[in-house]
């Protein structure tokens, strides 16, 4: 057991080892200094040069997102149509047929806005033509997105007043050939190395040790395993995910998946303190997501090593841990670990079965994902802890008897108003579908969406919008989920649970730095005080807690207390 | 003597009027204002409705009638006590204003018309530009400027100070105030306000709430409370699908009041009983404030600029020693020094004479009445007296004379020069003393800072304010005091442009600045100031060109401003950290009362150990309705505040009010299920 307990720690602190220096290193990207990548300076110059963009040309926080949403759409429509015409297509080696819309708008959706909810599954509903220019295309272009996104936040507030907040599709670029490219090629060889497939060839055939014969699937797979967690997306190339062997092969792989996805959401925030110079800050923030990150991480793993009480009362041995649902090669506590890391961060790639969970680690899961700021997605992580942030100014600088300030700014009515309402489009998006879904079963219930009845049941369909909401796309499955309602439902979620959480920081930050700034004296709130932190994290705490506490009542903690 | 001004908490008839009041407030119209009471409003209607219906048994699965139309009762006590506690600082506003208000109310008055007729009429019939006369002995029935005389006016109606003041036409010292008394002499005043119009009309608005205006703070709190309104409606509305799908039947009654409990009626029903009571408090300070903005703006003032006299230091300089020249007999100096100041009225001058009595040097007023005064100009900075016999005594600055004595061929003595350097670098002002243009020796002035001070300063600090000296001092001087009284800041040779450009400065550097003035030339710089606190004494010019008026004319009013406005954001903020963190509790109660009929396992979740379901939200609602009077008392007086640092001061009221705020409900919330379970 402890072996498994180190293992966790392991990978916790290699990526916190790897994160701090990645962060100045992405601080030094965005702010143009000098770094070993310049040597991609050529071609970002030709791709700036084909596509007619002046990279110099500074926006206001309204032009960074039209150019945002522009080129969202665009890449939207393209998935859509590809996705729909697979089957005719080049790369297909195994005759996959091509998408209905409901599913192709679904999966277009859900891959452009970082989610990878996949209602389908890898080895039959997509061709490889797919898998590379939708899903392992969009892996990229997505957080590269959310990445540049937060950059014009960091800007915001480098500058005293300012209006110009640098060019978007700078920041795109840069994310992509600097950041993103760059990382994502070692980890694919790692994990091509250890096994996992790269190659165009099709099904291969084996027999099995009873002497069946098994057709398996492959791919060009590693490269687009690789994106797929660094850029915390999580849409595997295989149905099971990274539970599949040949998508996550041992334990070496699951450490390489396990730090790539965490790699650039915990660099981003020290990225943030190097940028805006303000390191304590980062630190801090830091401090207050690890909290928040362990209050969800030992309540699983304890929950996890310890198995599932009925099983031990029917006298089965439960000394790996509860391990339904889990593969062998990673044991209880790496899988736990996995559950939370990949909810918490927006990944949502599994390792295990997240239906098996025990009903606490359940809990957990669907806690980081309602909370959906400890960490975070690629660059959306933070602009989520900013809305807190806002509020938490907010109300804090209150009581200490001064109109709230951040980074010498005023916060006022305008900016606490899209706060709130961000704030309170999480819930909205979470909890109105929920009891639409439930509404619809209740009043019919051969709608045949659930496998199993009851609260279980009930924590499926909560996980299923939670996952979109969060972006996050892992599923608690056991959902018949490929059905029009479900498709169109999680799609529109999906979009509210991207862009609005996306636009709203940006626009706060934006009003914020073009007002006058306001030097700090002793009567001024620290941000990056203790105090202040804790603060923050009660606020966190208290707005999902008490958005989310019934339905979770109803769900798993109903089925754990029933127990 | 101060002016009784703070009243109980409580009053009797306030009470009275308050309790009335609520319910008149009960008005959707009046409601809608206040988002969270508006949607407690709109649950009540609803349990109305349902109690009737459960009366006459149309409804079934909706609980029992007596539940029912407890809830409905306790959700409309919850309506009148916010009701309440706004009606009851509305009622104290009014009542502080209309004390003030009742003494000039048709007083007479003698109106003069342009041809000279006079006609006694009522204060109220006067119009804006009216010319009225008042003799010694009435009360002046209206604001206005002195045009004409001068007069010793008892001001202590509206200062509470009982010392008569001097006001005389043109000049900084020529405003008058309604309802003060003539003592002695007579002045013609004209109106320089309409009826309605003054000050206190404008206050008395503003408490009333006719013209009373969210303050953009209280608007952006306004909206955060609706966002988290909103949440909990979310929540409330989707429970009930969730519990039809657990086969959970979920009463109306309950429904509404999770919702209610979780919405922060505490700090939605006390919210503008705090602003209020915020204004309130300026006005107990003797200050009246324009609006409600200015005050919370005082909270937030990053510079504050005082002036050094009557701030900082008592009064005026005062004469602390004689020096005489060498060869000069010392009570022979000193009675060079009593003469040339017999005539002289300035502070100083008394001073000079007041110190010569304590070295037991008098002189006869009759010393000097064949003699010819000569005043003091700028040009020639020092005053003095030429006798007949051909004696002349001059006192002033050190180089003005220094030139006097050098024209005349003297030389200036080595060992005055020193005793000049020695006073002025300590902070005094030396006033030299020549006899015949000669000079026979140096009187040391000194000025004295006002006991507590330097704490109150620290303290200032503290709050992370910064204090800036005003002084027309020269700059080694003023850099003196700056340093004994411990302000971070000063502005030498003070000049009206000078005061101005500091405050632009500070401005443009993003600072909020406050300022106190009396004159005419203050008027530019008070309206350019984020806070301007002018004096009742001072011109009209000033006092149209601030946004607070200090009845009591004293300068550390300022202090006390900022701490008020601070104490105003305090209170707000501290009542909304305990009115969300009251929801932890108020969850464990309702949510196992609402499911534990049906999932018998979240008894688990029943930490209190409620004795039923519905003694458990009715404990709840009962806690969440009386904890707003109790609440009370705190919105009107205000959080105390301590200047102790942003992040210490958070911790402090983080702890206060976030943690207690999780606490006490626990406690409250069984207290109250322990005495409701007897009789249910």
């Amino acid at each position: 057991m402890s072996t498994e307990i180190l293992g966790v720690l392991f990978m916790f602190m290699l990526t916190l080892l790897l994160a701090i220096p990645f962060g100045k290193y992405i601080a030094r990207v965005y702010n143009g200094d000098k770094t070993i990548t310049d040597f991609m300076a050529p071609i970002e110059r030709a791709i700036y040069r084909i596509c007619g963009i002046d990279s110099h040309k500074e926006m206001n926080w309204k032009q960074h997102m039209a150019a945002l949403l522009c080129i969202n759409m665009i890449w939207f429509f393209g998935a859509m149509i590809i996705l729909t015409t697979q089957g005719s297509l080049p790369l297909n080696p195994d005759g996959n047929p091509s998408m209905s819309y409901h599913l192709a708008f679904n999966t277009a959706i859900s891959f452009l806005v970082n989610c990878n909810l996949q209602h389908y599954s890898g080895e039959t509903g997509v061709t490889y033509f797919s898998q590379l220019t939708v899903m392992t295309f969009l892996h990229f272009v997505s957080a590269a997105t959310g990445m540049a996104a937060l950059v014009v936040v960091f800007r915001a507030f480098r500058d005293k007043t300012t209006t110009s907040l640098g060019n978007f599709f700078r920041y795109f670029l840069l994310s992509c050939t600097r950041i993103l490219l760059p990382v994502a090629i070692v980890v694919a060889t790692i994990l091509a190395f250890r096994g996992v497939p790269a190659s165009f060839a099709g099904k291969d055939q084996i027999i099995s040790m009873e002497g069946d014969t098994v057709n398996v699937s492959r791919g060009p797979a590693a490269g687009m395993i690789a994106i797929k967690h660094l850029g915390t997306n999580g849409g595997g190339w295989f149905g099971v995910n990274s539970a599949h062997p040949l998508e996550n092969p041992d334990y070496v792989t699951n450490i390489t998946e396990m730090v790539a996805q965490v790699l650039i959401p915990v660099a981003m925030i020290f990225a943030f303190g190097y940028f805006i110079k303000r390191k304590k800050l980062s630190w801090t923030i830091f401090a207050v997501m690890t909290a928040g990150f362990l209050m969800l991480v030992i309540p699983t793993i304890y929950y996890e090593i310890h198995g599932n009480p009925e099983i031990t009362k029917m006298g089965i041995d439960q000394s790996l841990g509860s391990m339904e649902g889990k593969e062998i090669r990673f044991g209880s506590a790496a899988s736990a670990y996995w559950a939370i890391i990949t909810t918490v961060i927006s990944t949502g790639s599994v390792n295990s079965m997240h239906d098996s969970l025990t009903p606490m680690s359940g809990t957990m899961t669907l806690l980081a994902m309602m909370i959906n700021a400890f960490y975070g997605g690629c660059g959306v992580g933070i602009l989520n802890y900013f809305i807190f942030l806002v509020i938490t100014v907010f109300i804090a600088g209150l009581m200490v008897g001064r109109t709230p300030e951040m980074f010498g700014r005023k916060v006022e009515a305008r900016e606490v108003k899209i706060a709130i309402m961000i704030a309170l489009l999480h819930p909205f998006i979470i909890l109105v579908p929920t009891a639409m879904a439930a509404f619809g079963i209740t009043s019919n219930p051969d709608l045949g969406w659930l496998n199993n009845p009851g609260f279980h049941g009930f924590s499926e369909m909560l996980y299923e919008y939670t996952s979109s909401a969060a972006n996050n796309g892992s599923g608690f499955e056991g959902l018949g989920d490929n059905t029009v309602w479900w498709n169109i439902s999680c799609g529109f979620v999906l979009i509210f649970g991207r862009y609005l959480p996306i636009i709203g920081p940006v626009a706060i930050a934006g009003i914020l730095a073009s007002k006058k700034y306001i030097p700090e004296s002793s009567g001024t709130l620290k941000i990056d005080s203790i105090t202040f932190s804790i603060t923050t994290f009660a606020v966190i705490l208290i707005i999902a807690a008490l958005a989310f506490f019934p339905a979770l009542v109803l769900g798993p903690l109903a089925e754990y207390f029933s127990h | 003597m101060k002016r009784q001004t703070s009243t109980t908490l409580f009053q009797k008839d306030l009470v009275i009027a308050a309790f009335k009041e609520s319910f008149i407030k009960l008005h959707p119209k009046t409601m809608i204002k206040n988002p969270v009471m508006f949607m407690v409003e709109i649950g009540t209607v609803i349990m109305f409705i349902v109690t009737i219906m459960t009366l006459f048994s149309v409804v079934s699965g909706q609980g029992s009638f007596a539940y029912n139309f407890l809830i409905f009762l306790i959700l409309l006590v919850t309506l009148l006590f916010a009701n309440f506690a706004e009606a009851i600082a509305e009622a104290r506003g009014k009542a502080q204003a209309e004390s003030l208000r009742k003494t000039r109310e048709e007083t007479p008055a003698t109106i003069i018309y342009s041809d000279g007729r006079t006609k006694r009429i009522s204060s109220s019939e006067l119009k804006k530009g009216d010319i009225f006369i008042v003799k010694a002995g009435e009360i002046i029935p209206s604001d206005g400027e002195i045009t004409e005389g001068l007069a010793t006016i008892d001001e202590s109606a509206i200062t509470g100070e009982s010392a008569p003041v001097i006001r005389e036409g043109g000049g900084d010292r020529s405003s008058v105030t309604g309802g003060t008394k003539v003592l002695s002499d007579q002045i013609k005043v004209r109106v320089t306000i309409a009826q309605g119009e003054s000050f206190l009309d404008k206050m008395i608005a503003l408490v009333e709430g006719a013209s009373r205006q969210k303050t953009p703070n209280e608007i952006a709190l306004t909206i955060l409370l609706a966002g988290f309104t909103m949440v909990f409606l979310l929540v409330t509305v989707t429970l009930k699908t969730f519990g039809d799908y657990a086969n959970a039947t979920l009463p109306l009654a309950s429904l509404i009041s999770l919702f209610v409990c979780l919405i922060p009626t505490t700090i939605g029903g006390l919210l503008s009983a705090i602003g209020i009571a915020g204004m309130d408090r300026a006005l107990q300070a003797n200050v009246i404030s324009k609006s409600g903005k200015a005050v919370e703006t005082a909270g937030d003032v990053d510079t504050l600029l005082l002036d050094k006299t009557g701030t900082i230091t008592i009064g005026n300089r005062k004469a602390t020693n004689f020096f005489p020249a060498e060869g000069i007999d010392k009570t022979e100096f000193i009675r060079i020094c009593v003469l040339s100041s017999l005539a002289d009225e300035t502070p100083e001058g008394k001073s000079i004479v007041e110190l010569g009595k304590t070295q037991k040097v008098e002189v006869s007023t009759k010393d000097i009445q064949q003699a010819k005064l000569i005043k003091f100009t700028a040009e020639t900075r020092s005053s003095g007296l030429d006798f007949p016999d051909g004696l002349e005594i001059r006192k002033g600055a050190f180089d003005a004379i220094k030139r006097i004595t050098e024209k005349a061929g003297f030389s200036f003595p080595a060992e005055i020069n020193n005793h000049v350097k020695t006073i002025s670098s300590n902070g005094g002002t030396p006033l030299v003393v020549t006899k015949n243009s000669k000079v026979v020796g140096v009187i040391q002035l000194e000025d004295i800072i006002k006991p507590g001070m330097v704490e109150r300063f620290e303290r200032l600090r503290k709050m992370g304010v910064k204090t800036v000296m005003v002084t027309g001092d020269n700059p080694l001087t003023a850099k003196f005091i700056a340093n004994k009284a411990g302000v971070d800041d000063f502005i030498a040779e003070a000049t009206p442009e000078e005061k101005m450009n500091y405050i632009k400065k500070e401005q443009a550097s993003g600072k909020l600045v406050a300022m106190m003035g009396d004159g005419t030339n203050d008027a530019p710089a008070l309206a350019q100031a984020d806070v301007g606190v002018a004096m009742n004494s001072g011109t009209q010019a000033a006092k149209e060109a601030c946004n607070m008026v200090d009845l009591d004319n004293d300068p550390t009013k300022l202090i006390e401003i900022v701490e008020i406005g601070k104490q105003l954001l305090i209170t707000r903020g501290t009542l909304t950290t305990f009115s969300i963190a009251n929801d932890v509790a108020k969850y464990f109660a309702i949510v196992p009362a609402l499911f534990i009929a049906s999932i018998p396992g979240l008894q688990a979740l029943n930490i209190m150990r409620l004795s039923s379901p519905e003694t458990a939200i009715l404990s709840a609602v009962i806690f969440n309705a009386i904890i707003i009077p109790f609440l009370i008392p705190l919105a009107l007086k205000g959080v105390q505040y301590k200047p102790l640092g942003a992040s210490a001061l958070l911790a402090r009221n983080l702890l206060i009010y976030g943690l207690g705020g999780v606490l006490v409900p626990f406690a409250g919330i069984k207290l109250i299920d322990m005495a409701v379970s007897i009789f249910w």
